[in-house]
């Protein structure tokens, strides 16, 4: 007797979000990148659509890294220490549709850079890269306060994905993001109640939840993987079954979590097998942006999407 | 939870010379008023005074769907007005309502194929309103083997087990709560369970307290549907939260703001 199998109906779908504005859309650009849309949970195309795969973003900081990994210093060599020369390396040898820009340089111990540097940064490197950006704080919320509106008005009417925005402090970066032209990432701590609340509170200033990227916060592989993985199985779940204020895609930062463990740094390729792998295990609960850090590490997860994800 | 909003009923005044008057304004703010309240469908009853529900009926259904495209519950105890509420609508509808009588169940199945509407079957039959759990079993069974037999999908059956007032028949509370949960099981798949909510509270003195007390207790045994008054906000609050301990949707602080964003 044949086998049949049992298909879920979905009442709901993922809201689809373009990252970067060409010139016909009043931006620069030269490509744009589409995530989102999806009607069925990961590789399930008998349930429903799954119109955009998922993107990989290579990570890019606006001040050379001080701590990390040696597999990662070796794999891009001198750019490093040239962050234009580190994007473009990204975008022309590795092949980068996107970048995630980390202003690690405003931050008050890694630099102190101050709005204008900032901005005039964030202007350059739309002059030296043409793919569209998602830009990232520092993480010290006073100061991505003042840096992140300077870089979302140097950025307007590209549509760049900003954030973090998070449960208490959102308000400054929505405005800017509202006013420029832009998207969100919205950053809960692997809490699917605060994910819900922080959409409606962005929404309820008037961005609409179209425009929110979910960033759950994930652990790498031994480091509460599963946890993550968990969350985003059920935030996807109910937003598949209807509940609009948790359809939004998901952003992850595997490479920043995978390179933080001891494992990554304890023997050759490690780092770029822990990485794979968190970026891998995550793609089948949901993610739909990846920000990596090891260009071996993108390649080989480009390979498994276009491998899984070819009809 | 299915929410069937019950305003527009000619027993309320304001609709009652509504409908008298042709007053299609006044119709249509209740309608709008109750789905931004939060009702997924509206019922529609003439009301005891109408002279002609068969005119008064589709004329009801035109002046809604003028304004919504929200499912219409057509509600009558005559088949023939039923049938020219369905002729009139271009919305999906429910059949409000069959008995398990024979000949109400030969009359409203198939108007409900023909126009690929839902049914609503109350647990009651000329024989008088059950008066156990075992009675209204016997009637549910007998509504859904006739749906059987008749090809009529079951899913689209949605069982009443007939709310009696709680100052009149307050022995039969815990029969009615039960009877949801068993209904569901009938068949499988299995019929899905509505009922008239403020029923529950006629002639007493606390009655949107009741209604949501006895609402929270019937989403609790599984209830898929209410037609109920949804200007209440408080008795829909209490359902939001009632389906929310139960799991149905993920828990935020503004969790009532977000069912409403649903």
């Amino acid at each position: 007797m044949e086998t049949q199998l049992v298909l879920e109906k979905w009442a709901g779908a993922i809201y689809t979000l373009s990252i970067g504005a060409n010139k016909e859309e009043g931006g620069s650009r030269g490509n744009t990148v589409k995530i989102g849309g999806e009607s069925s949970l990961p590789l399930l195309f008998k349930e429903g659509n799954i119109p955009n795969l998922p993107a990989v973003a290579f990570e890019v900081w606006d001040t050379p890294p001080q701590d990390w990994d040696e597999g990662l210093v070796c794999a891009y060599g001198d750019v490093l220490h040239d962050p234009f020369a580190w994007a473009d390396k990204c975008v022309r040898e590795f092949k980068a549709k996107l970048l995630c820009v980390r202003m690690q340089g405003s931050h008050p111990d890694y630099g102190n850079k101050g709005p204008q540097e900032a901005a005039k940064f964030i202007s350059t490197l739309l002059s030296k890269v043409n793919v569209p950006l998602i830009i990232i704080g520092c993480g010290d919320d006073a100061k991505d306060n003042l840096i992140l509106p300077a870089c979302s008005e140097a950025a307007k009417a590209e549509r760049c994905l900003i954030g973090c925005a998070i449960q208490d402090n959102y308000k400054t970066l929505v405005a800017s993001v509202l006013a420029d032209g832009h998207n969100i990432i919205a950053e809960s701590p692997i809490d699917i109640n605060i994910a819900k609340q922080l959409n409606i509170l962005i929404s309820d200033m008037g961005l609409s939840l179209e425009r929110i990227v979910i960033n759950p916060t994930i652990g790498a592989l031994g480091y509460g993987l599963e946890y993550a993985y968990s969350i985003m199985e059920r935030a996807r779940l109910a937003a598949l079954s209807g509940d609009k204020t948790l359809a939004s895609p998901f952003i992850c930062f595997t490479g920043q979590e995978a390179w933080r463990t001891k494992e990554a740094k304890s023997g050759p390729d490690h780092g770029v097998i822990w990485e794979v792998i968190t970026a891998t295990s995550l793609i089948q609960s949901g993610a739909d942006l990846l920000v990596m850090r090891h260009p071996k590490a993108a390649e080989k997860v480009l390979a498994y999407i276009n491998t899984l994800f070819k009809k | 939870m299915f929410i069937i909003g019950e305003l527009i009923n000619g027993m309320y005044a304001n609709i009652g010379s509504a409908i008298k008057e042709r007053n299609k304004k006044e119709i249509q703010n209740c309608a709008l008023t109750q789905i931004a309240c939060g009702a997924d469908a509206l019922d529609i009853n003439c009301g005891p005074a109408s002279g002609q529900p068969q005119v008064d009926m589709p004329w009801l259904v035109e002046a809604i769907q003028e304004v919504t495209d929200k499912p219409l519950c057509l509600d009558s105890s005559k088949p023939a007005v039923i049938e020219e509420g369905l002729k009139a609508s271009r919305n999906k509808t429910i059949i409000n309502s069959t008995t398990a009588d024979a000949e109400k169940l030969e009359a409203l199945i198939p108007l409900a194929k023909k126009y690929e509407s839902k049914l609503i079957g109350i647990t009651i039959s000329s024989k008088g309103i059950p008066q156990n759990k075992d009675q209204r079993l016997e009637l549910a069974a007998a509504i859904v083997d006739n749906c059987l037999k008749a090809c009529f999908p079951v899913e689209d059956l949605y069982l009443d087990p007939i709310v009696l007032p709680v100052n009149v028949a307050q022995a039969q509370m815990r029969d009615i709560l039960e009877s949801i949960a068993e209904f569901k099981i009938i068949s499988e798949p299995g019929p899905k369970t509505t009922l008239g909510l403020s029923n529950v509270s006629q002639g007493t003195h606390l009655r949107s307290l009741i209604n949501r007390t006895f609402l929270t207790m019937a989403v609790a045994y599984g209830l898929d549907s209410a037609i109920l008054d949804p200007k209440d906000r408080e008795l829909i609050d209490t359902l939001i939260t009632a389906e929310l301990i139960l799991d149905k949707n993920i828990y935020c602080d503004s969790y009532l703001e977000a069912y409403r964003k649903k």
